[in-house]
């Protein structure tokens, strides 16, 4: 009972046979659940309240962000294989799956950029044969009213709107949301780089000392896991009607 | 030796200030955290102070309405923030490790870090008054009255970044202690060994941790906001000041029980010894306090029953908010069958322990008052308001830190205080603390507001405020009393001996002050008040419940932690990169070099070698 350190490393006798340190890992995790709960009730409370556009349905690419949502979760399966890797003493592996998880995580980065310039970027566009064929947004349906007019150019009308943190409530709760979810992926590949560099150096990183990398391995768990819900509840959420 | 050669050692035997400076012994913590806190409790005593004389007669102008409005707010703000919870941090840093019989707390240069982020943050609160003006917009900060078009000084940002700092401080802490509590316990210490005030500490750093980074992302949204236009709670764009009341109460209201949990641990301390009888129904002590914890997550509306919410939440948040009393009453009703019958012994510490009590009543009823809506409506922003909240944080909180201070005073300093001044102290204290506050009630359903810097003689209300501020004064005598008193126990006082008061808890068990490794050997508990029973030789359990910390028996040097220069230095990384976000030329220039102050300095912290190598010590095992 008393003994039962899971860890070799962390020598200490504890009450519950629980490392410390793990303890205040899932403390940790509690506090930024609420972290994360209070800015998604914030994008909740004013979803829909934006009193002008872009909305998430003019800007949201679902396929984009099922890839980049794929690459993230990606990057869990590989962050657990670097972990049974390191318990086994197979470093090369090792070194392998968490460059990878590194990898991953710095690609979901990148798509966050590409999005945010994307949306930053935005414009309008109506085909002004679809006036009346398809379904519009109530952004496009006011821009659809400049075709006929000397706006419309080989039947398109184009209006540069750019979704800023400015514009309006859902560019500000949307950038803060995702901007703090990548700041927190971003975090976590400094804390999966140090512990890469530190694995070269000799009994830094060993199979005793596996709790450091299982600390970071929560942490990074953790953050995919907030984005599962950010993704459904803002992008998918957003764009499928009925929610 | 597996550690990075590091090119700064740590520090082994520093002495004079430095000894305070990277000290990481949880007593001395503590020690540093009441005295900077008592400290801000001065200041915010004074901001109090010059609010009273201005009010204390119609049509005053001795501090005009704009200095006003930043007194009101940073008296609040440094009151709850700067005062009572660092006052219970202390108490928490030096008694929690004693009492579940440890060494220290879990992560002790995380402690120290603790600290000295909290004086980080207090700083940043208290310089505002000199950089044009503190913030005025009220201690809950109201939306859109912080709004950079209504008020575009810098002291709302202050506001916003030492709050920041002090949740990194208070989040940093409660981390600490909650892995303390839960995994630091000393064989056969089962919770429901637990002492009442570990108990409380416990409960109320689970508050922390969940209510802490709701604030935080409030005041990043006003940052936001002020700082890069954004719209959460600008009304032009469709965001709405109503979101910042939510956020804000979501957190306050818990905040509420984390200033007033710890103050009734300590009175569940104080009442058993001095009336020598074990708690009266500890396990419904423990459950209430429980439930006041759980239940404070479903009362924050109350604050907002005048916004306009609609009848439905305005019955449930009425049903909640009368329903928490219940777990409440059933602490009053222990804490009096505790004394029932009891050897009562009125030394100082049990004179503001029952003062406690009752003053907390007080304010109990009088917020249960408020629970009711329509009732509320007519004490909304009144100075009823103003008279619960001081019977509840300073009758109860303040009065329950001072009976703390009296009561461990011997245990910190190894001094006896003076037990006349200490009596004279508490009845000056407790007589000022009701004509100040008491008249109070009287002027709020007369209807006078708050947050108003003066009013007209035709209102009536010149009587009432001339005898608050004549109180106001006679508390401030009281406090003036009982720094005496403490400065001179603490350089003159009678050797107080290891166990004074024939107390109940394993702190009472060590010598005092206590050793810097606290117990020579770790003890084993089998009684919920295991040091009477010792004593009293009553031992009902013969075997220790099972999930101790079962020290290697073969293994008898004690291992101590060394102190460290990094937790400072994390917490000054925060302090520049805080003024960083207030003064952002440069592109925020200032905060990116606080930042790698700190990561520097985390890297720093993280590759320290455990242990002196002096010791010849492998650092790594």
């Amino acid at each position: 009972m008393a003994q039962a350190t899971a860890h070799h490393g962390e020598h200490e006798p504890t009450t519950t046979g629980l490392n410390h340190r793990k303890m205040l890992m899932w403390a940790f995790l509690g506090s930024d659940c609420m972290f994360f709960g209070s800015l998604i009730a914030t994008y909740l409370v004013y979803k829909n309240r934006s009193i002008a556009g872009p909305l998430p349905e003019d800007v949201f690419s679902i396929p984009v962000t099922t890839v980049s949502t794929f690459v993230l979760l990606m990057s869990s399966m590989s962050m657990v294989l670097a972990y049974a890797a390191l318990t086994r003493n197979s470093m090369k592996a090792f070194r392998i799956w968490l460059a990878s998880t590194c990898l991953l995580g710095a690609t979901f980065v990148g798509f966050q950029v590409y999005e945010f310039t994307t949306f930053a970027n935005y414009e309008h566009k109506v085909y002004c044969a679809d006036v009346g064929v398809k379904e519009l947004t109530p952004v496009k349906q006011e821009l659809a009213k400049k075709c006929g007019t000397e706006d419309e150019h080989d039947g398109v009308v184009e209006e540069v709107v750019g979704l800023s943190p400015r514009t309006n409530l859902f560019g500000t709760t949307f950038y803060t949301l995702t901007g703090f979810h990548g700041a927190h992926v971003t975090l976590g590949i400094v804390w999966l780089l140090s512990l890469f560099f530190l694995s070269f150096k000799k009994g830094m990183v060993t199979p005793e000392r596996n709790l450091d990398l299982d600390l970071a391995a929560l942490y990074w768990h953790f953050v995919d896991i907030v984005w599962i819900v950010i993704f459904t509840v803002v992008y998918l959420f957003g764009v499928f009607p009925g929610f | 030796m597996t550690t990075l050669a590091f090119p700064i050692p740590r520090p082994t035997h520093p002495t004079g200030i430095w000894n305070w400076i990277t000290t990481i012994d949880h007593k001395k913590i503590g020690v540093l955290y009441g005295v900077t806190a008592f400290i801000l409790f001065l200041s915010g005593g004074i901001e109090a102070l010059l609010m009273r004389i201005q009010l204390a007669g119609p049509g005053q102008d001795i501090v005009s309405a704009e200095i006003f409005n930043q007194l009101f707010t940073m008296h609040g703000t440094t009151m709850i923030f700067l005062a009572i919870m660092p006052l219970s941090a202390a108490f928490f840093n030096f008694v929690i490790p004693l009492q579940v019989g440890a060494r220290d707390v879990a992560f002790p240069r995380l402690n120290a870090f603790s600290y000295w982020t909290f004086l980080a943050g207090a700083i940043i609160l208290k310089i505002s008054w000199f950089t044009g003006g503190a913030t005025n917009a009220g201690w809950f900060g109201y939306a859109p009255l912080t709004s950079v078009q209504q008020n575009p000084g810098t002291g709302i940002d202050y506001w916003i970044v030492s709050l920041q700092v002090l949740g990194i401080a208070s989040l940093a802490a409660s981390f600490n202690f909650l892995v303390t509590i839960i995994n630091m316990r000393a064989p056969g210490m089962s919770f429901m060994r637990l002492p009442l005030f570990t108990w409380m500490t416990f409960i109320t750093n689970i508050l922390i941790v969940l209510a802490f980074p709701v604030i935080t992302v409030a005041l990043i949204e006003l940052y936001f906001d002020r700082s890069f236009g954004m719209n959460f709670f600008n009304v032009a764009r469709g965001g709405d000041p109503v979101l910042w009341q939510h956020l804000f109460w979501v957190f306050g209201h818990p905040e509420v029980y984390i200033l007033i949990l710890p103050a009734m641990g300590i009175v569940s301390e104080i009442l058993p010894t001095f009336s020598k009888k074990p708690l009266f129904g500890y396990p419904a002590i423990v459950l209430a306090g429980a439930i006041i914890a759980f239940m404070g997550w479903m009362v924050w509306s109350h604050h907002m029953f005048t916004v306009g919410l609609g009848p439905i939440p305005i019955t449930v948040f009425t049903i909640t908010t009368m329903a928490i009393a219940v777990p409440t009453g059933i602490k009053v009703f222990n804490w009096m069958g505790t004394m029932w019958g009891g050897a009562m012994d009125f030394k100082t510490p049990m004179l503001y322990a029952v003062g406690f009590v009752a003053m907390f009543t007080i304010g109990g009823i009088s917020g249960v008052m408020h629970s009711m809506a329509s009732s509320d409506a007519q004490q909304q922003d009144t100075y009823f308001i103003v008279a619960h909240i001081h019977y509840v944080l300073f009758g109860g909180a303040i009065f329950a830190i001072f009976a703390g201070i009296f009561y461990w005073f011997p245990k910190i300093t190894g001094r006896m205080y003076n037990e006349t001044l200490g009596k004279i102290n508490f009845w000056v204290t407790f007589v000022g603390f009701n004509i100040a506050f008491f008249p109070q009630h009287f002027l709020g359903l007369d209807g006078m507001p708050r947050r108003i810097y003066t009013y007209d003689s035709a209102m009536g209300w010149d009587f009432w405020n001339g005898v608050s501020t004549f109180g106001a004064i006679v508390l401030a005598i009281g406090v003036l009393i009982f720094m005496h008193n403490i400065v001179k126990s603490w350089r003159k006082g009678e050797i107080a001996g290891d166990d004074p008061w024939d107390g109940r808890t394993l702190e009472w068990s060590i010598p005092s002050p206590p050793p810097e490794y606290n117990f020579e050997e770790i003890p084993t508990v089998y009684d919920r008040d295991d040091w009477w029973a010792r004593k009293r030789r009553e031992v009902r359990r013969a075997v220790p419940v099972a999930g101790g910390s079962g020290e290697d028996e073969e293994h008898h040097d004690i291992h101590l932690p060394q102190p460290s220069y990094w937790p400072l230095v994390v917490a000054i990384g925060i302090f520049i990169g805080g003024i960083g976000l207030i003064y952002p030329v440069g592109t925020y220039a200032i905060s990116i070099v606080g930042v790698l102050i700190g990561m520097i300095a985390v890297y720093a912290w993280s590759f320290e070698p455990v242990n002196d190598p002096e010791d010849g010590e492998q650092a790594a095992h």
